[in-house]
Order: structure tokens, then sequence, then C-alpha cells
């Protein structure tokens, strides 16, 4: 096994966008939303696009402020579409987000001479490359990877989303009726944690991909879940979940040497499986003790 | 019928509600007096559960207003309780008992402050009055029907309210439960609260209810059961079915027919 500068870079990268998304995905799985993190990852695009033509960068702010809005956009269209049109929730889930995307895509080939942005690395992201992506100081003082600065400032401000907001997103999650009826804003609570989601999103984008920030999103969430009924721990066995796919995930791509967010991606897949046996395991013990 | 108050606690004037196109009460209009255990009932369909959401402003209204201890919802919300439904929310939820309970405290503690040990003593005294202590830990999708509808009670009496609105409370919930509910809904009156309860079943209703709201799209009655509680009112709110039964009635008293002799 090897352990170099360059591994530690990459799974602590991955282990930090895998906490992000667990935290906010164990919300979205509570809330039967866990496709609207799907959907809000690609309704950004345009977003993303209009930040990019305005502000000429790639990184930055611009970027996150237009996937931002992009994501609280897509959300109050998926709101309207169900609750005032009357569509089925997962139809308007659909309709939106393809046409978001498509909307993306567009825009893109419009103005394909000015944009260099590559869908190629929107959708697999290249961690291997946190590494040799400096960021670098005007005065030439290499600071590290800067994506890896990316990702601590997106945990970080994960973590005091959710710790200031976390009783208001448990009973919104719960019962948002009773959440509304003691004064509670359901819709800015929904909206807030919708607006984090396409932060994290695009933040976590160009270092992992779309396809492994989406499992991130949803499987451990999903796996801890399984383990036990406390909301606390559940969040607590996401986080060591999310940990340790990008620690093994590093391992097996190495080993097969395989795409990384691939083989993340696989091994939180796996952890899944283990998780379903177990619970599935324990039950049946419980039936039988009982019995 | 409809009884009007002098000093009501809760006062509705010309409420309209529509879900879609479609109006689901129409000019609805009535006061309560303080302390009464009211009782909304009415078929299927009728809006039961809409009045009270409208109430709590969870639901857009066309036309009218809601009045509580004379001022406007959002003046007095933390003195107001709410009881949805129990099957509007999904008990597979990962909390326990106690989780839930403690949600009936959160009002008072404002933005981003989290429940402490006062919280949790208040909630462990009301899962104490719905006789589910020794259920605090337990995780609630292992809870029954009935013991569910206890939690969702003593999350209300957290909320340490002056007036309460529950939906169905009795609906699937076993008579030790039901009777459990009552009992206290009357000494919570006694005590000066007052309830309104969303209620299915006609026949229990004049032993459980002071007062009586009937209901169907449009007001039918409101006021003391004694008052209210009449045939006449029934078949007024019930309509078809109730009314052909009795229209049968009628035709057998007069016309000596008895289905048993022939």
């Amino acid at each position: 096994m090897t352990f170099d500068h360059n591994a530690f870079l990459i799974i602590i990268t991955g282990a930090l966008i895998a906490i992000s998304c667990g935290l906010l995905g164990t919300f979205l799985i509570l809330r039967r939303m866990a496709m609207i993190g799907d959907a809000i990852s690609h309704a950004v695009l345009p977003g993303i696009v209009l930040a990019f033509l305005f502000s000429q960068q790639r990184e930055g702010i611009a970027v996150i402020i237009g996937a931002g809005v992009l994501g609280i956009i897509a959300t109050l269209i998926i709101d309207y579409l169900s609750t005032k049109i009357k569509l089925q929730h997962d139809a308007s889930i659909g309709v939106t987000f393809t046409w978001l995307f498509a909307i993306g895509i567009i825009l893109i080939t419009l103005f394909a001479g000015q944009i260099d942005l590559d869908q190629d690395c929107v959708l697999y992201g290249e961690i291997a490359y946190i590494p040799i992506d400096l960021w670098i100081l005007p005065n030439g003082t290499i600071m590290g990877p800067r994506v890896l600065y990316v990702a601590l400032i997106n945990v970080i401000l994960v973590i005091f989303f959710i710790m200031y907001l976390f009783k208001e997103l448990k009973i919104t999650s719960f019962d948002a009726e009773f959440a509304s009826s003691i004064g509670i804003s359901t819709g800015i609570i929904n909206l807030s944690l919708m607006g984090m989601v396409s932060y994290t999103t695009v933040s976590s984008f160009e270092a992992v991909g779309a396809i492994l920030v989406l499992a991130l999103l949803v499987v451990p969430p999903a796996t801890a879940y399984l383990l036990t009924s406390n909301l606390k721990r559940m969040i607590l066995y996401t986080l060591i979940i999310g940990v340790f796919t990008s620690l093994i995930g590093y391992y097996v791509a190495y080993y097969i040497n395989g795409s990384i967010a691939g083989a993340m991606a696989g091994v939180s897949g796996i952890f899944l499986l283990f998780a379903i046996i177990y619970s599935n395991f324990a039950k049946r013990i419980i039936i039988f003790s009982k019995a | 019928m409809i009884v009007k108050v002098t000093k009501p606690v809760l006062e509705i004037h010309d409420l309209t509600v529509s879900y879609g196109k479609n109006p689901i009460l129409w000019n609805i209009d009535f006061s309560l007096p303080h302390g009464v255990l009211a009782g909304i009932i009415g078929p299927n369909g009728a809006g039961k559960s809409s009045l009270i959401k409208a109430i709590m402003g969870l639901l857009d209204v066309n036309s009218g207003y809601v009045r509580i201890f004379d001022s406007e919802m959002n003046a007095v919300r933390k003195k107001i309780s709410y009881v949805p439904q129990r099957e509007s929310v999904d008990w597979d939820f990962p909390a326990s008992a106690l989780d839930i309970v403690m949600m009936g405290t959160y009002h008072k503690l404002g933005l981003f402050k989290r429940p402490g040990k006062k919280e949790k003593e208040l909630a462990i005294k009301c899962l104490e009055k719905v006789n589910m202590s020794n259920f605090q830990d337990r995780q609630i999708s292992e809870l029954s029907g009935g013991q569910q509808q206890r939690v969702f009670i003593a999350r209300a009496l957290a909320q340490e309210a002056d007036i309460y609105f529950m939906d169905e409370p009795f609906a699937g919930v076993d008579i030790s439960t039901e009777n459990t509910i009552v009992e206290l809904l009357k000494k919570m009156t006694k005590d000066g609260k007052t309830v309104i309860v969303v209620h299915h079943d006609i026949h229990s209703a004049s032993r459980y209810f002071n007062w009586i709201i009937m209901l169907n799209l449009h007001l039918v009655a409101s006021g003391p059961t004694d008052k209210v509680l009449t045939e006449e009112l029934l078949q007024k709110t019930f309509g078809g079915k109730l009314a052909l039964l009795s229209d049968v009635g009628d035709l057998i008293k007069q016309k000596g027919f008895d289905p048993l002799k022939n």
C-alpha cells in the first residue's frame, strides 16, 4: 500500500466532499427528495454558463452564485408545477431539470467560442488532477491544491448551515405542516437547503464530477438510514461511511488503475449492499428472538 | 342554526377556501366561546380538515378572515397548537417519541437555539400525561397507531398553548387511547383551554363535546351540543344517506310495513 502526499490530498478532498454531500443528503433522503439533488445538479448548468460569460472565470464566486440562483429557480419551478399546476411531483422534477439542462447545453454551443467549458470534466471530474492544480498567490507563493481549499470552505459552510438550522431542518423534514403551524417558514428552509445543495454540487463538480457528487449525496445517507433509527447517529454514520468511501475508493482505483471517482462511487454502492444484508439479517434475528 | 358568541376566542368571518378551482369551503362564519371542547363534524370531503388548516394559515383563503383572541393569527401563533392527522407524516423518520414531543417546545426557542434540559423535562412530563413515559426512547416506527397519536397529543401539550386544533385525533386508535385522550381534553378545557377537534363519529360526538360545529362545504350549525345536535341539523349536514334512511323509516311507519313479517 502506498501512501504519498498526492494520495493524501486526493483522499482528504474526497472525504471533505463526502462530508458536505452526506450532511445535506441526509435531509434530502428524509424529505424524500433524493432525486432533487440529481435535478439541481443538472439544472445549475445555465447558471454556470451565464456566470462564466459575464465573469470570464471558470472558478470563483460568480459561478457559485450563478449556480445557486439557478438551483433555487429550479426548486421554485418544481414547487410551482407540483403544487399550483398539480403536475405529479416526479414529473415536475423530470420536466424542470431536463429543460434547464437543455438551456445550458444550448448556451454552451451558442457561445462555444467564448467558453472553455469541458462537458466531460463536468460529468466525470478529475480528482487525480487535484495535486497539480495549485493555488498560487500573485506574489508567487504556492498555497497548495486549489480544489482542497474550495472543498474546505464548502464543508465549513455546510457544517455551520446544518448546525445552526438543525432543529428547523429536522422539524420541517418530519412534519412540515406542524412546522408551519408554529411559524417556521418551511419554504425558506427548503430553499436554503436547495441553495446549499446547488452550491455544494457546483463546488464539488470540478473536483470529483457530477456522478460522484450525486452518489455521495444519496448513497452514504441511504446506507446510514438502513443502519440506525436515530437522526444524529444517522448523520454520524453517513460521515464515517463517506470518509471510508473516499479512502477505500482511492486504493481500489490505485490497484485496478481505474477512475478514482468511479471507484469511490462504486465503493459507496458496496457499503450500501453490506447495509442491506446487515439490516435484513438484523431484522430476521429480531423476528426469530421474538418468536 | 349558528349561535353567536360575545367575547369569542375564535372568530371566523365569511371564510371561503378553494383547492385548485374547486371551492371546498363556502362563506364559513362562526365564533367560539372560551373554554369549550368543540367537535367539527360532517361527512367525508366536507372540508373539516381544510377548515382548521385554513384557520392555521396553512391554506390560502379566497376571502374572509380569522381572528383569534381578537388578533391576527401570526400575532398569537405561540398560543395556538395544531395537531395534524397522524397519517400526514412519515413514521419511519429516525426519531424517538421524546424527540417528537420536544418539537412542541421549538416555537419558544427561536431561530438557531437548541432545546436544552428545561425543554426535555417538559417533554417528559407531557409524555407522562398521555401515559407514554415508558416509551420515551422508543423509535416512533415501533409504536402502535394509538401510541403515535398519544405522542402527537404530548407534542401539542408541550406547546403549552391556549387553543388546540386537532385533526382526527381518534382516527384509527384503540379504545383505551381514545378514552385517555378524551379525558385529557376534558381536563384541559376545565383548566381554561379551548379545544377544537375534527371528528368523524356522530355517535360519540354528543358524549365528547359541549360545542358542535356541523360542516358540509357550508356551515350548517355551530352551538352548544344540546341545542345543535338535532335530527334535522344532522340530516342537513350529512344529506343524502341519512335522509334516505329516515325517509324509509317514515314510509315504514305510515304504511305499517314490517320487513320482518314479510
